[in-house]
């Protein structure tokens, strides 16, 4: 087995954009589940009108700037209209409206009736091309060593996207240090409490759902602009499950939980892919399962992961098991 | 009074249950082990879906998919709306659309192969017929992966006297496709109800939303499936429709005693569960579509039968048969809680546990009793809704937030609320395709959850203290 190569893959996944935009949905999570105690199941809903805000916006000739402020502002009115009706709904029901939220708009995103602004179902393409020609400042070329190398495309997304991951994870930890932080912890761990003391707690919780959505919609658009393209197939409710996945294998209610979990997911998920590979192409599995059993198996191998942490380590990597205690009474 | 073990008749419930345990391990794992084998055996003869498509950004999203078949009906008169094109393979419907106001339809199909479309004919507006007999159908229609397939159906204006064609605007029968629409909603409805009530249940009890219940309605259809059309059994489907129910059942046995019970000791906290259950979704998900592939399979009973007329109405025996056969397990689950005694202790543990646990009721059987039944139907729901999609390894998750939905529109916790929602969700999202393309009637049930929980957040039967 080629440990060097199943390792430069597993580099380059944790580095990827794919990566950054996945520890983006999981900062907006942890800001949501992790800090306030809100079950949001339908982040993958944010992602979706960030990526169709800006897409749509944008092929509609508004400029990109404003076309990606238009994907945020979409995700925010999103988190005031799901706010608003269900806060006051506890969490397992908050989960099933969230989910339920994000599967209308994927349905909606690829239904026939609305093909001429979503793209149906193949979604909208090549709504980017300006951020990738005369905003990109980067010299053409490959930068890196071997094969942890990008060009200037992917240097240039890849970097934007950690970028913004940085930023979130700086204003999240400012927020939390805060009074607000506070108040919100206090919402976690026992409504009332906070409640008795004059704070206005829904406003608290829209207020999270609303910012954690914002972020998340960043994530998306991140994704979007990589992929130029806006393929509603993307927005799966498996895509929540994952980044909750990452949120928890970094570890709940820490600044950096989410951005190293997002980084160990993707390791992970691309070593083990890797791994997986060379097992069955060359190795002894080769007789068991084909190449197209890959795929569906690391998921699985996910599905367990995602299992045995939350029953044996929930507060994952760098958590405090105080505040999974705080979220679960 | 309940009832109070001895010693030793508790030390022989353990003792079997030890057995009882060993034997649902053995037998899950020897399930696993033939589907294994089979998935090797017996690849389907259909092409299968180069990679095409942009490439997938996010894990575990699926390829753009354009394969579908598309046409437009007219007539030398004008285009005709309302009809009802439907798309099978190997006798199984695989899509169906109505045609446009332009006359437009489009079917999409899951991957590219050979399909038979069937143009209804008993939606044409009046007037307008196929040329000849047996134009309505064409069999051996070729659609590659990624591209839609243009089909042509032969119409001409003219009715047996000859008449002009009526306006063709407005699809002939309203009466007709409103009864058929309420009649696949019941059908459908009577399905998602009978998974609903394991669900509620499980919830009502042990407080967890289980969001790998979709999980037990695939494994129920594979069990079925496995039992009467794969190469080692071939059972009548009736036959193989009891076995699945029991296999199911002892499936959410083996995992209240293996995974459930001992989480409700160690980590008591709903949400943790909750988390617990998507991981298991996840997992049991992903496996079944390493052992098995993503090919739809039908059973090789009933694929394809004769319609039969009742008035306005029009289905095929089969849909009958699942009717009954939800109505009849709805029943045996309503008589069981409210006259069996066991059904008593389980209505207690939900109202009220802990005066329950101290009242002398075994809290642990209740749970394990209530999972076992709920996991039963919910395998059950599966094989009956096999029976008109065909099993496949992800229908258990496309079922799953209409089943959320109907739960929570019932009520969250009671049974009955579970039944009725069941059976509203299922009429409001088939009878929503009158007005609106198929591909969005999930779309109608989902905005009925939410419609409900603004309205009325603890459901049409719920107790009012349910929701915090």
């Amino acid at each position: 087995m080629n440990v060097g190569a199943v390792l430069v893959e597993g580099t380059r996944a944790a580095l990827g954009v794919p990566a950054a935009a996945y520890a983006l949905a999981a900062i907006g999570l942890n800001v949501q589940f992790g800090f306030t105690g809100l079950l949001n199941f339908g982040q993958v809903g944010f992602l979706l009108v960030g990526a169709y805000g800006t897409a749509i916006t944008a092929s509609h000739g508004l400029p990109l700037p404003l076309a990606f402020l238009c994907g945020i502002g979409a995700a925010v009115v999103l988190g005031l209209i799901l706010g608003l009706p269900t806060l006051r709904l506890r969490a397992d029901f908050l989960a099933i409206v969230t989910i339920a939220v994000a599967e209308i708009l994927r349905h909606l995103a690829r239904a026939q009736a609305f093909e001429g602004l979503t793209g149906g179902s193949t979604g909208i393409q090549a709504f980017a091309t300006s951020f990738f020609t005369t905003a990109n400042k980067i010299p053409k070329g490959r930068y890196g060593i071997g094969d942890l190398s990008f060009d200037e495309r992917q240097l240039w997304i890849t970097l934007v996207g950690w970028a913004l991951v940085a930023l979130c994870a700086l204003l999240v930890r400012r927020l939390v240090r805060a009074p607000w932080g506070r108040v919100v912890k206090a919402v976690r761990a026992d409504q009332d409490a906070p409640r008795s003391l004059g704070k206005n707690v829904f406003a608290y919780k829209i207020q999270a759902l609303v910012l954690g959505g914002a972020i998340g919609a960043l994530g998306g658009i991140v994704l979007a602009v990589d992929a130029q393209d806006t393929n509603p197939d993307y927005w799966v409710s498996d895509f929540t499950f994952y980044a909750f996945a990452s949120l928890i294998i970094g570890g709940l209610a820490t600044t950096v939980g989410p951005v190293i979990g997002a980084m160990v997911f993707w390791f992970l998920i691309q070593t083990v892919d890797s791994i997986l590979r060379q097992l069955v192409t060359a190795g002894p599995l080769g007789s068991v399962l084909g190449p197209t059993d890959i795929g569906p198996l690391r998921f699985a191998l996910v599905g367990l992961a995602l299992m045995l942490l939350m029953i044996f380590r929930p507060q994952g990597i760098l958590g405090d098991p105080d505040d999974v205690r705080a979220i679960d009474q | 009074m309940v009832w109070h073990p001895t010693t030793s008749e508790k030390r022989d419930r353990r003792v079997r249950r030890h057995r009882l345990v060993v034997a649902l391990v053995a037998a899950t794992f020897g399930v696993l082990m033939l589907l294994t084998d089979r998935s090797r055996a017996q690849e389907v003869p259909t092409s299968s879906p180069p990679p095409a498509g942009p490439t997938a950004t996010a894990p575990g999203t699926t390829v753009a998919n354009g394969t579908a078949v598309v046409g437009t009906l007219t007539t030398p008169s004008g285009p005709v709306a309302g009809a009802r094109i439907e798309v099978s393979a190997d006798g199984k419907v695989v899509g169906e659309a109505r045609s446009e106001a332009d006359g437009s339809f489009r079917v999409p199909v899951p991957t590219g192969g050979r399909y038979q479309v069937h143009l209804d004919t008993a939606t044409l507006p009046a007037g307008v017929q196929v040329s000849s007999t047996g134009r309505d159908t064409l069999d051996n229609v070729l659609v590659f992966t990624g591209r839609p397939q243009r089909v042509n159906f032969d119409l001409v204006a003219g009715g047996a006297d000859g008449a002009a064609p009526a306006p063709v605007s407005e699809g002939p029968g309203v009466v007709d496709r409103f009864a058929d629409l309420v009649l696949s909603g019941a059908r459908y409805g009577l399905v998602i109800a009978l998974c609903a009530v394991g669900l509620t249940l499980i919830y009502a009890t042990t407080g967890l939303v289980n969001f790998a219940h979709g999980e037990l309605v695939t494994f129920g259809a594979l069990a079925a499936w496995l039992l009467s059309s794969s190469a080692w059994f071939s059972l009548p489907l009736a036959v193989a429709a009891i076995g699945a129910f029991v296999l199911a059942a002892a499936f959410g046995a083996l995992q209240d005693t293996v995974l459930w019970e001992p989480l409700r000791r160690y980590r008591p906290g709903n949400i943790s569960a909750l988390v617990v259950s998507i991981g298991l979704a996840l997992f049991l998900r992903n496996i079944y579509l390493v052992v098995f592939d993503s090919n739809p399979r039908a059973f090789a009973q009933y694929a394809t039968q004769d319609a039969i007329t009742f008035g306005p109405f029009r289905l095929q025996p089969k849909d009958l048969v699942s009717m009954a056969v939800c109505l009849a397990g709805l029943a045996a689950t309503a008589a069981l809680l409210r006259w069996t005694k066991l059904g008593t202790a389980v209505r207690a543990v939900s109202d009220e546990p802990d005066l329950a646990r101290s009242s002398g009721i075994d809290v642990r059987r209740v749970f394990l009793t209530v999972w076992a039944l709920g996991a039963g139907l919910a395998g059950l729901g599966g094989v009956m809704l096999a029976l008109t999609q065909g099993v496949q390894w992800n229908m258990g998750l496309r079922l799953l937030l209409v089943v959320f939905a109907a739960v929570v529109v019932g009520g969250f916790g009671s049974p009955a609320g579970a039944m009725l929602g069941g059976l509203l969700i299922g009429i409001v999202s088939e009878v929503s395709t009158y007005w609106v393309t198929p591909d969005v009637k999930d779309v109608f049930a989902l905005s009925a959850l939410i419609l409900v929980l603004l309205v009325r957040p603890q459901g049409i039967l719920g107790v009012r203290e349910r929701v915090g």
